[in-house]
């Protein structure tokens, strides 16, 4: 059975801030949420938790960062982004503040929490502001060697990351590149592009396109902004074809940073999964899948038609 | 504080104000009122208080000012110059292009400048967390942020006070530049502070009100704060006038937030400062 996401996510802090005194937690009452709370009683001293205060919780990140220290600031990717927007654009990345930033439970993940806290514009809002790293984990291998590799770089990093455990995409012999596309399955007919959740159901779907005859690249996009254009290219014109798939709204995210890539670079018809620019609502995951074609089966049908309309 | 103290750094505020009053008029118009009102806390602070070099801007263990009125940028780059950080001639290139000294306090731009502020509200949190840094790193060095009266109004500006006073910060010292004045009015005419003093001492502060002109009002409120080891964070409110020391700047009242200034205009302001001098 694989791990929770958020315990792979406290294991991994566990090992950084053993070796980085300067890493601290700063949190805004879901720490424990998070799964972090055997962070707090292995670092008591470098827990901060700022209350319900998400504004907040964000400017004494960005102080922290200034004096010296790598905050790592978390809650539900609702309140880790839209609600401090203004503070990670101004006092994070136009300061130039070191601060990593975790928001779990993105899009459909906010699950019986409800259209209130769905996130499907995260990615879209933060990516049109300059100077931060964006990365959504597809499994807890990637989650795994993703965490110590964004304190190697200074400068604000957002991951947008299920609490959950998730099926396993890759295995023990995976390396993870920061900004650089993972090719999961090479394939002629069509480029399937996903990030995050969607990653397994596009091995999925491209299992059952390669018995129907359609052999499906499929690239897991990891680090979304800097987005690898070069990757997305040589892909497209390979395939001459693209299907997106994303736990996001379908404009603004990963379909949004595919099309800009390939319309001034390589123009090729873009199918996109995801959530068609629709409210959120409260149910279950098997229930939300189907609701908002979060399904490899929706990936199927898009990219038998991406082969067709070719 | 000794009269020789007292003058020299009325002396200082005085050059303060007029190097405001030259850099923004070079500049054509600025945020002069709310820079004008803070030229003596200002003085005080790098004058008499701030444990810093201006030839290592990045010192360890310095005092560190976060000016979270971000817009009062050019009262600390005169303080700045005048501290020798850099060159008076510096402040001649006041908003313009590629410049190193923007309207709004930019520390990946300016040296000395310990924050970056500007969206209102910011400033204080980020005070808080260099504070809180230096309460776990075990720096003895003192965190110094000045608010704007209309700019807390912004909901953050009371979450930060909250944690604060919850994290313990004595070595937190916050100014409120009350100078009773915002863009569309007055503060009790916009939305009213009511009582900050007492406010602020909800949130579990130690308040102190006092002339916010009177650099020595203002040395001791500093002192006080300082020799209470009670854990609490200072909140010291500088009852200001919006453009003090220029009449007719004064005189505009709410539009003097943001003013242009011609050169006849920047003439008869330091002449004013000066003649108050003699």
């Amino acid at each position: 059975m694989a791990k929770d996401l958020t315990a792979v996510l406290c294991e991994n802090l566990h090992e950084v801030m053993k070796e980085n005194e300067k890493v601290a937690i700063v949190g805004a009452d879901l720490i424990k949420t998070n799964g972090l709370a055997p962070l707090i009683k292995q670092f008591p001293e470098r827990i901060v938790n700022v209350g319900i205060a998400e504004q907040n919780m964000a400017g004494v990140a960005a102080g922290m960062a200034s004096y010296g220290m790598i905050p790592v600031i978390n809650s539900f990717a609702a309140f880790a982004t839209r609600r401090i927007c203004d503070q990670i654009a101004v006092s994070i990345c136009y300061a130039n503040s070191n601060v990593k930033i975790i928001g779990t439970d993105p899009g459909i993940t906010a699950e019986l929490n409800g259209g209130t806290h769905m996130t499907f514009e995260d990615i879209g809002v933060l990516r049109s502001i300059p100077n931060i790293m964006i990365l959504e984990p597809s499994d807890a291998e990637e989650l795994k060697q993703m965490v110590p590799a964004i304190f190697e770089i200074e400068g604000p990093v957002y991951i947008r990351m299920y609490r959950k455990a998730t099926p396993d995409v890759h295995n023990s012999d995976y390396k993870f590149q920061l900004g650089k596309a993972d090719v999961l399955k090479t394939g002629k007919d069509v480029s399937i592009i996903s990030s995050g959740i969607m990653v397994s159901e596009a091995v999925k779907a491209a299992e059952e396109l390669s018995q129907k005859g359609i052999e499906a690249e499929v690239i897991n996009i990891h680090t979304i902004k800097p987005l690898d254009a070069e990757a997305i290219i040589k892909s497209a014109q390979k395939t001459g074809a693209i299907v997106t798939a994303e736990n996001h709204n379908i404009l603004g995210g990963l379909r949004g940073a595919v099309a800009e890539v390939i319309t001034e670079n390589y123009p090729v018809k873009i199918y996109p999964v995801g959530v068609k620019d629709i409210k959120g609502e409260v149910g279950t995951m098997p229930y939300l899948r189907e609701r908002f074609g979060l399904t490899s089966a929706e990936i199927v049908k898009a990219a038998e038609k991406a082969v067709k309309e070719k | 504080m000794n009269a020789e103290k007292r003058q020299y750094l009325e002396k200082k505020a005085k050059e303060i104000r007029k190097l405001v009053i030259k850099a923004i008029g070079d500049a054509g118009k600025g945020h002069i009122g709310g820079c004008l009102s803070i030229a003596d806390v200002i003085a005080v602070l790098y004058f008499k208080e701030l444990k810093i070099d201006p030839q290592n801007p990045k010192m360890e263990g310095r005092d560190r000012v976060v000016m979270s009125k971000g817009h009062a940028g050019p009262t600390l780059y005169a303080a700045l110059a005048l501290a020798g950080y850099f060159d008076q001639e510096c402040l001649k290139t006041l908003n313009q292009p590629r410049t190193d000294l923007p309207s709004h306090c930019d520390m990946t731009k300016t040296k000395g400048i310990d924050m970056t502020a500007g969206s209102l509200g910011q400033g204080i949190s980020c005070a808080v967390g260099i504070a809180q840094a230096a309460k776990m790193a075990g720096g003895k060095e003192y965190i110094y942020a000045i608010l704007g009266d209309g700019e807390s109004q912004e909901g953050s500006v009371w979450e930060a006070s909250m944690a604060a006073s919850h994290f313990k910060l004595d070595n937190l010292i916050v100014f409120l530049d009350y100078n009773k004045l915002q863009i569309d009015g007055t503060v009790d005419e916009v939305l009213s502070l009511i009582d900050p003093v007492a406010k602020w001492n909800a949130f579990g502060f130690k308040t102190i009100s006092v002339d916010g002109h009177d650099v020595a009002a203002i040395g001791d409120a500093i002192a006080w704060a300082k020799e209470q080891k009670d854990g609490k964070p200072t909140m010291i409110v500088l009852n200001t006038v919006k453009g003090k020391g220029v009449s007719f700047i004064e005189a505009e009242g709410p539009s003097n937030h943001s003013m242009s200034l011609n050169a006849e205009q920047v003439a008869a302001a330091l002449k004013e400062i000066d003649g108050e001098e003699k």
